[in-house]
């Protein structure tokens, strides 16, 4: 028992602590200013150095030293504001943004008994002799997807409570505009993939990743965006407007608004919540690289090398451990890839204005998921059967 | 007299563009074209590294004014008050001093220019009958901690200064070729 404890622990640490946090941070520096001065042709923050070495380093000395700036400044309530909830909000925040990577597989399972490749449930697939399996993921729950769209919903309590607590305006504003975007676009991000488990029969993450190594007719894989494809832009899409990316950034709206709902924050509770964004933004990249990019999976790669036919012939041998390697490689990369997208797209494209992000997610999202979904059910089980 | 009504044709959007995806392609190629240019190269990137590279200027940039020198070094100024008199921001005090020289008359015993209040107009320079002042130096006027320091003397001025090339009084007049 606490063995299991503990691998959870562990587990947790590298996750949120080596992967989630290192990588959404850097994000405000790489994504947001380095990525943007590069389409702009700039040259972007480059001044700061560490000690002793005196080089630009991707201008990643500014991340660390805004990050001693906004913990050494002073920590500023307005007057008239809530307090407690002032001081909750950011928590509120942040919390789901770290409680969504739970589910999140990053390398299957690892299998402690023997391991090959073999024709499993009809579809050609890694074998393990072990009953024992120990995911990469926090928790394998058989709930995964449903667990996520619980935690994102209740994601939109943090903006929503740091708007209504800082007895301005423009916070206010901003949490209302937060309130109205997440909860319309909420409806048509759960009815987009519901094709998707239709097709893959299940809701647990690590399956869903799993299968989509399957072929159908022998040689298309079963990748979310080969068999879903409006799925996936709908749900990118989705995603980004319930992190609040640009060019869905109208609870933020630096124009309108000063900074939206955290606009009374400061110190470090404003960069707790600044935080929480791209930490979501990040779980964005890695949910649809799980849900539509194939996962973990290396095509071809099984667990004892690559096979490039389904005669159980290894074709390039590799031990496990490199196997596993290869395959969180590749979530990442999957993972980072759709992170630059989102970046990319955030620097190409304007701000949306309120009527027309109500426009799109209430006559278009929903519409187009409710079609799609009956097209996929009618493709299931008339057609196919 | 009634109010005129200009009829505007806004371009038609085509089904093309009201799509949208497909100007979102187009938009994103654009920006992702800059992202790996920009990546790789540093072509297109104008900024310059401003304290660590410094941009040419071109030859007429007026930067701090400077007192030119006469051939043994003495200032080339005759404290004619022409550069004072034009001087519309009045940042420049001369108090002119008799010159052992007859044939120089009056110099600047004390010549001050006060560039906080110089508008950088460059009258200054058109006004010197004698190539005395100029503004060619190609130093920014810097900020200052105190006052007192932004008030170059003739001293300072003349320390930045240069000999002219310009023939003074006449002599050589030909010789100077086209100078008058």
């Amino acid at each position: 028992m606490l063995i299991e404890l503990l691998i959870i622990l562990a587990k947790i640490g590298v996750v949120i602590l080596a992967f989630a946090f290192p990588i959404g941070s850097l994000m405000t520096l790489l994504g947001d200013r380095k990525q943007s001065s590069m389409i702009q042709n700039r040259v972007g923050p480059n001044r700061a150095r560490l000690p002793f070495i005196n080089l630009p380093l991707l201008g990643i000395p500014h991340f660390i030293a805004d990050g001693i700036k906004m913990i050494l400044k002073e920590d500023i309530i307005p007057d008239g504001a809530d307090k407690f909830w002032h001081n909750m909000a950011p928590a509120l925040s942040i919390f789901p943004a770290i409680a969504l990577w739970a589910t999140i597989p990053f390398a299957g399972l690892y299998c402690t008994g023997d391991v090959g490749a073999g024709f499993v449930d009809g579809f050609y697939q890694d074998t393990c002799s072990a009953a024992e399996k120990n995911y990469f993921s926090i928790a394998n729950l058989d709930a995964g997807l449903l667990y996520i769209f619980a935690i994102s919903a209740i994601s939109v309590y943090g903006a929503a409570i740091a708007g209504w607590a800082s007895n301005s305006k423009y916070g206010l504003l901003g949490g209302v505009r937060t309130s109205a975007q997440m909860i319309s676009y909420e409806v048509s991000m759960a009815l987009s993939i519901t094709g998707l488990l239709l097709i893959y029969g299940t809701l647990n993450l690590n399956e869903m990743a799993a299968m989509q190594g399957h072929l159908i007719w022998g040689w298309l894989p079963m990748w979310g965006i080969v068999v879903q494809p409006v799925a996936f832009f709908m749900f990118l899409t989705i995603m980004m407007a319930e992190t609040k990316r640009a060019p869905f950034n109208v609870p933020e709206a630096e124009s309108e608004l000063v900074a939206g709902y955290f606009t009374e924050f400061s110190s470090m509770k404003f960069g707790v919540i600044q935080l929480a964004e791209y930490v979501a933004t990040v779980f964005v990249g890695a949910l649809v690289a799980t849900l539509f990019l194939d996962g973990w999976q290396v095509p071809f790669l099984f667990a004892d090398g690559f096979h490039f036919g389904t005669d159980g012939v290894v074709d390039i041998a590799m031990p496990y451990w490199l196997v596993i390697l290869l395959r969180v490689g590749a979530f990442s990369v999957k993972t980072l890839f759709i992170l630059w997208l989102q970046f990319m797209l955030r620097w190409t494209l304007p701000m949306f204005r309120y009527d027309q992000i109500m426009n799109l997610g209430w006559k278009i999202m929903l519409p187009l998921s409710i079609a799609n979904l009956f097209v996929t059910a009618f493709i299931m089980f008339v057609v196919i059967g | 007299m009634p109010a005129t009504v200009v009829t505007v044709n806004r371009p038609e959007r085509t089904l093309w563009v009201r799509a949208y995806l497909p100007e979102i392609a187009r938009g994103l190629s654009i920006t992702t074209k800059q992202f790996f240019k920009n990546l790789f190269t540093k072509k297109d990137v104008v900024t310059i590294q401003y304290p660590d590279v410094k941009r040419e200027y071109p030859a007429r940039y007026r930067g701090l004014h400077r007192l030119t020198w006469r051939d043994d070094g003495q200032v080339r100024c005759v404290a004619c008050m022409c550069c004072s008199t034009i001087c519309p921001a009045n940042c420049i005090h001369i108090e002119a001093a008799e010159h052992e020289d007859p044939s120089i008359e009056k110099y600047p015993a004390s010549f001050v220019i006060d560039e906080l209040r110089c508008i950088v107009c460059g009258l200054c320079v058109e006004a010197c009958p004698c190539d005395a002042i100029r503004m060619d130096s190609g130093i920014h006027a810097h900020p200052y901690y105190e006052r007192d320091k932004a008030f170059l003397d003739k001293d300072a001025l003349l320390a930045l200064g240069t000999a002219s090339t310009a023939v003074q009084g006449g002599a050589n007049k030909g010789a100077a070729g086209g100078h008058h």
